[in-house]
C-alpha cells in the first residue's frame, strides 16, 4: 500500500508523518505536492499539521481550494481512508468534508502541551482497533482548536456515532478541566457518517515512538495501524 | 451603450454567532473596559473586517457581488459564523 502525505505552502509537520510511515510503520509514503491533481497510486491520504498559508482568513480555508483537494473529495467519496491532523483537520473541516468549524482557542493562545484522549467511537477506521474508552496520550500544538457546533448538529453527530476522540484527564474523567481549548463536549476528533474522513487536534505522529514521550508511550501508532489495516484490507 | 462604472467600498464583516463563544470580546470587557470604569456597557463582541474594492454600477450590484462570493468560496464559515455586508461608493 502507498500514502500520499500531502504538502501545503506552510505544511510543517509533513517530514515528521513521513518518517513515522515509512521507519516506525514500514508501509510506503510520499510527500505529495498540493497542485498535484492525480491521485490514483494512492490508497489512503493524510493531510498533515503546520499553517498552511499562514492560517490567513481562517486556518485550513485557503489549502481546501488547493488542486489536490478535488482527488482527496473523490477518495473519500469512493472510501479510502483519509487523515486530517491538526492544520489538516481545519481543511477538512473548511473543505466541507467533516462538519462544524474549529475556532481560536478559548485562552486565545497558541497551547503546546501533551493531552489525554479518550476514545468515543470505534466506528471511524482509525480508531476500530482500539477499545471504547481506551486513553491515548498524544500533544497538541494548535491555536485553532476550539471544535464548535450548532446545538442540533451536535446531536446528530452523537446519534450517528461521529464523536471519535475527546480530551479527558488522566483517569479519563471528560470535564472542563481536562478541555484544553474550550471544544464544545471536549471534542478532539470527528468522522464523517461512513468513517472513512477524520480528523483531529492532537498529532499521533509526535507520539508514535516511545523515545519522543515523556510518558514512555507510542500510541499515537495506534490511529496509524488502524488506518493501515483498513487499507490493506480493503 | 457604455454602462457607468463606478468603484464601490464593500465592507464584510464576520463574527462568530450568539451561541459561540467569543473570549475576546469578553476579555476586552471584562479586564478593559468594566476596569477601566465604563460600567453601563453590557457586551463586547469582536468580528474580522474585509474591505473590498469592485467596480459595479450600483451599490446594490457591487453588494450582491461580494455577496456571491462570500457564500462561494467560504469566505465565512456558516456553520459558526454569520456574515454582513455592506457597500458605499468609494469617492477617494
Amino acid at each position: 500500500m502507498r500514502v500520499a502525505i500531502i504538502q501545503f505552502p506552510g505544511s510543517n509537520c509533513d517530514f515528521d508523518t513521513l518518517h513515522v510511515l515509512n521507519k516506525v510503520m514500514n508501509v510506503r509514503a510520499n510527500l505529495v505536492w498540493h497542485k498535484c491533481d492525480d491521485l490514483k497510486d494512492y490508497d489512503a491520504v493524510i493531510l498533515p499539521g503546520g499553517f498552511s498559508y499562514g492560517d490567513r482568513l481562517r486556518a485550513g480555508i485557503i489549502a481546501a481550494y488547493s488542486p489536490v483537494m478535488r482527488e482527496v473529495r473523490r477518495m473519500a467519496k469512493d472510501g479510502y481512508p483519509i487523515l486530517g491532523i491538526c492544520n489538516g483537520f481545519q481543511i477538512l473541516i473548511e473543505s466541507g468534508l467533516l462538519p462544524g468549524a474549529l475556532l481560536r482557542n478559548s485562552s486565545l493562545k497558541f497551547i503546546c502541551k501533551w493531552v489525554n484522549l479518550s476514545v468515543i467511537s470505534n466506528k471511524a477506521i482509525f480508531t476500530h482497533k482500539i477499545k471504547k474508552n481506551h486513553l491515548l496520550r498524544m500533544p497538541i500544538a494548535h491555536n485553532e482548536g476550539r471544535y464548535f457546533i450548532e446545538e442540533d448538529d451536535l446531536k446528530e453527530l452523537y446519534k450517528r456515532d461521529q464523536i471519535v476522540l475527546k480530551y479527558a484527564d488522566e483517569h479519563g474523567k471528560i470535564s472542563e478541566r481536562s478541555n484544553p481549548n474550550g471544544s464544545i463536549d471536549n471534542i478532539a476528533g470527528i468522522c464523517n457518517y461512513e468513517g472513512n474522513v477524520f480528523g483531529l487536534m492532537p498529532h499521533p505522529e509526535r507520539a508514535s515512538e516511545k523515545l519522543l514521550s515523556p510518558f514512555d508511550s507510542d500510541d499515537g501508532k495506534m490511529i496509524f495501524s488502524s488506518m493501515i489495516e483498513y487499507a490493506k484490507e480493503r | 451603450m457604455v454602462k457607468d462604472m463606478r468603484t464601490y467600498l464593500v465592507k464584510v464583516v464576520i463574527e462568530n454567532k450568539a451561541s459561540a463563544r467569543d473570549p475576546e470580546g469578553e476579555t476586552i470587557l471584562k479586564d478593559l473596559l468594566i476596569k477601566g470604569g465604563y460600567k453601563k456597557i453590557k457586551a463586547v463582541r469582536t468580528a474580522k473586517l474585509l474591505k473590498i474594492w469592485v467596480e459595479a454600477e450600483n451599490d446594490k450590484e457591487a453588494k450582491e457581488m461580494v455577496s456571491k462570493l462570500c457564500n462561494e468560496l467560504r469566505i465565512y464559515n456558516p456553520v459558526a459564523h454569520t456574515c454582513s455586508i455592506n457597500a458605499k461608493e468609494n469617492k477617494n
